[in-house]
C-alpha cells in the first residue's frame, strides 16, 4: 500500500505539487492522468525517491519512507525513454539489478542467468538477449525496461509515460499486455500518462491531476460518468462546454431547460456528445439546425446549431443517421440526456 | 541510386579530392617527410647518437614523466568536472565551464608566466618556498604544473557535451535498481563515455608531450635537468645541430603517429560494439 500525505514540491517559483494526498491499495494499478506540468511525473519521482518532497510524507507498506533513498525503496521504475544501459546487451541490462547486490544478497551467476531467461520469456524477448538497445524497436526497448525493473522483485512498479513514445498500434498492444501482466503478477503499480484513453483502459483507478493538485480520484467509470470538476470534464474526452445561466435553480442553454444548479448565476454546462440526442422535428422539443455531418467509422459526428447560435457536437450511430436521413441544413429536434452545470466554472 | 541531377560532375569531384589531398600533402605529409629526411641526413648512426646523447635521454625521460603525471590528473579532473557539470545543477556552473576553457584562450606563454609570478623567487609564494628549500620554478614541479594548466580542458571538453547529451536517466535507472553512486559511476557513467574519454586522453597526452610555450617560461632550460623534448629541439636547432634537432623532433612525430595508430586500432577492434552502441 502506498500513502501520500500532504506532499508539496517546488522547483524555484514553480509549484509542482501542492498538498497532494493519495492512497493506493495493494495490487492496484493506478493512473496519474493530467496535462504536462500537472505534477504527475514529479509525484511519481517522489514515490521512487528520485525527488525529495518539500513537505509531507510518503508511506510504503505502512512504513514512513520519506527519507529513504531510492536504493532502499525496492521500487521498479520504467522511464519514459526507457533509460536502458546503452553499452550493455539486453541480458546484461536485465541482470544489472541482481549483479549490483552485495554479499549474500547477490544470487549466483546461474541463478541470475535463469532469472534473466525467465524474465525475457515473460516479455517475449527470449531471442534478443545478446542485442544492444540501439538494435531494438521502441516496443522491444519498453519491454526490456520492464523486465529490468521486474528483475529486482519490486514491491511497487512505477511507470513514467510508459507508452508515450510508441506507435499507435504498438501502444494498444502493449497496453493490453501490461494490464494482463499486472493481473498475473499482482503488483502494485502507478503509471503516469496524459492520454485519457490509456488511463481509462488500463487502470483500476484514475487520479486526475491539474496544476499540482488532485482534481478527482475514482474508477475509470466514475471519472468518466461523473467528473467532479469542469477540468475533469474537459480533460476526459470530448465535451460540449456551453455558457449558461442558472435562475431559480434551473439552467438554460440556448432555450433548452436542463437540470439545475444549486446556486444562481452564470456558469458552464457540460454535455457529452453522445448525450446530445437528435430526433425528428417535433413541436414539443427544442429545435436545431444541422450544420455539419462527419462520418467517423461506426459513429457519426453531427454539429447542430441552436436558435441562439450555440453550437453543440452530437454523436450518433450510423443506423440512426441513415434512419433520419441526417444531412446539412436539416431541421431537427434535440434532447439532452444528461448535462452537468458548474456555476462560476 | 544517384540520378544524374544529384550527381556532381566528374570534374568537380576530382577537383575537390585533389584539393583535399594536395592540402594534406603540403601541410602534413611534406613536413613529416622533411623531419625524417633531416633526421637521417647523416645516416642511422648519427640519428642514434643524437637520441642517445647525454642531454637527449633526460629530455625524453622528463617529457614522459610530465605526461605520466599530467594525463592521469587530467582524467580525474576531467571526469569530476564533467560529471558535476553535466549531471547536477548548481550555482556558478557557467562560471566553471568558462574557467575550464580558460587555458585555451590564454597564450601558453602567459600561463607559464603566471607560475613564475606565483612561485618564482620574486613571486608571491617565492620567499616561503625558498625558506623551505622547495623548488618549483626552473625545476620539474613547475614544468608539471604548467603542463597541467595548459592541458586541463582536453578531457573535460570532450566529456561535457557527451555526458550532457546522455542525460542522467541511466544513472537514475541504476539507482532504482539498487546500485550505489560508486558502482553507478563504474558500471554506467564511465562505460558510456569511455570513447570520449579515450579521445580526450589522446589529445591531452599529445599536448602534454608537445607543449612548448608555457614549459619554456618555467623550465629555465637547464640541460639534462629541466629540458623537455620540445625545448631540447629548440636548443639543438639554435646550435645548428640539425641532425640532433630533427632526430628528437622525429621522435615526437613518431609518438603522435603511434597515438593515432593506437586509436585507429582500438576503434577497429571494437567496431561491432561501436556500431551497436551508436557511436
Amino acid at each position: 500500500m502506498i500513502e501520500v500525505e500532504d506532499v508539496s514540491k517546488h522547483f524555484g517559483d514553480f509549484k509542482a505539487l501542492d498538498r497532494v494526498s493519495l492512497r493506493v491499495n495493494q495490487g492496484k494499478l493506478v493512473a496519474l492522468l493530467g496535462p504536462s506540468g500537472s505534477g504527475k511525473t514529479t509525484l511519481l519521482r517522489i514515490l521512487a525517491g528520485l525527488e525529495q518532497p518539500d513537505a509531507g510524507r510518503i508511506k510504503l507498506g505502512g512504513i514512513d519512507a520519506t527519507g529513504l533513498g531510492t536504493r532502499d525503496r525496492r521500487v521498479g521504475f520504467v522511464f519514459q525513454h526507457y533509460a536502458l544501459f546503452r553499452h550493455m546487451s539486453v541480458a546484461e541490462n536485465v541482470a544489472f539489478g541482481l549483479k549490483v547486490r552485495k554479499g549474500a544478497d547477490r544470487p549466483s551467476k546461474a541463478v541470475i542467468a535463469e532469472r534473466v531467461h525467465t524474465l525475457l520469456n515473460l516479455v517475449q524477448l527470449e531471442g534478443l538477449a545478446g542485442r544492444y538497445p540501439s538494435q531494438l524497436s521502441g516496443g522491444q526497448r519498453q519491454r526490456v525496461a520492464l523486465a529490468r525493473a521486474l528483475a529486482v522483485e519490486p514491491r511497487l512498479l512505477l511507470l513514467d509515460e510508459p507508452f508515450g513514445a510508441l506507435d499507435a498500434q504498438v501502444r494498444k498492444d502493449l497496453r493490453r499486455w501490461l494490464r494482463n501482466l499486472h493481473d498475473e503478477m499482482g503488483l502494485t503499480g502507478v503509471f503516469v500518462t496524459h492520454d485519457q484513453e490509456e488511463a481509462l483502459e488500463v487502470a483500476d483507478e484514475v487520479v486526475v491531476m491539474n496544476k499540482g493538485r488532485i482534481e478527482q480520484i475514482g474508477t475509470p467509470a466514475e471519472i468518466y460518468d461523473s467528473p467532479a470538476t469542469p477540468f475533469v470534464y474537459r480533460f476526459l474526452g470530448n465535451v460540449n462546454a456551453v455558457p449558461c445561466s442558472v435562475t431559480g435553480g434551473a439552467a438554460q442553454v440556448g432555450g433548452l431547460h436542463i437540470g439545475g444548479g444549486a446556486v444562481d448565476g452564470g456558469g458552464t454546462a457540460f454535455v457529452r456528445p453522445h448525450d446530445v440526442e437528435i430526433l425528428e422535428l417535433s413541436p414539443d422539443l427544442p429545435q436545431a439546425t444541422i450544420r455539419q455531418v462527419i462520418v467517423l467509422g461506426p459513429v457519426v459526428r453531427v454539429e447542430v446549431v441552436l436558435p441562439d447560435g450555440t453550437v453543440l457536437d452530437s454523436e450518433v450511430t450510423r443506423e440512426h443517421k441513415d434512419k433520419l436521413k441526417l444531412r446539412r441544413g436539416l431541421e431537427v429536434s434535440i434532447f439532452l440526456r444528461k448535462a452537468r452545470v458548474f456555476v462560476g466554472g | 541510386m544517384q540520378t544524374a541531377s544529384t550527381r556532381d560532375p566528374v570534374v568537380v569531384r576530382w577537383l575537390l579530392t585533389a584539393i583535399a589531398l594536395g592540402f594534406l600533402a603540403l601541410f602534413l605529409a611534406l613536413p613529416l617527410v622533411a623531419v625524417l629526411a633531416e633526421a637521417f641526413a647523416k645516416g642511422w648512426d648519427a640519428y642514434w647518437r643524437a637520441l642517445s646523447g647525454e642531454d637527449a635521454l633526460p629530455a625524453i625521460w622528463l617529457t614522459l614523466l610530465v605526461a605520466v603525471i599530467a594525463v592521469p590528473l587530467n582524467i580525474v579532473f576531467g571526469l569530476a568536472a564533467s560529471w558535476a557539470i553535466a549531471k547536477f545543477d548548481f550555482r556558478g556552473k557557467s562560471l566553471l565551464v568558462s574557467l575550464i576553457e580558460l587555458p585555451f584562450s590564454v597564450s601558453p606563454v602567459i600561463s607559464g608566466l603566471i607560475y613564475v609570478l606565483m612561485f618564482g623567487l620574486q613571486g608571491w609564494l617565492g620567499p616561503w618556498l625558498a625558506e623551505h628549500d622547495l623548488k618549483v620554478v626552473f625545476a620539474v614541479p613547475g614544468i608539471v604544473l604548467a603542463t597541467i594548466f595548459v592541458t586541463f580542458p582536453f578531457v573535460a571538453r570532450e566529456l561535457i557535451p557527451l555526458m550532457e547529451e546522455q542525460g542522467r536517466e541511466e544513472e537514475e535507472a541504476a539507482l532504482t535498481l539498487g546500485a550505489n553512486g560508486w558502482r553507478t559511476f563504474w558500471l554506467v557513467t564511465l562505460p558510456n563515455v569511455r570513447w570520449g574519454l579515450l579521445y580526450g586522453v589522446l589529445l591531452c597526452n599529445a599536448r602534454a608531450m608537445g607543449e612548448f610555450g608555457a614549459v619554456s617560461v618555467v623550465s629555465g632550460h637547464i640541460r639534462g635537468l629541466t629540458n623537455t623534448m620540445p625545448l631540447h629541439v629548440e636548443i639543438l636547432y639554435n646550435e645548428y645541430d640539425f641532425v640532433g634537432a630533427f632526430a628528437v623532433a622525429s621522435l615526437l612525430a613518431v609518438l603522435a603517429l603511434v597515438t593515432l595508430a593506437a586509436k585507429t586500432a582500438l576503434e577497429w577492434w571494437h567496431r561491432d560494439e561501436l556500431v551497436a552502441t551508436g557511436h
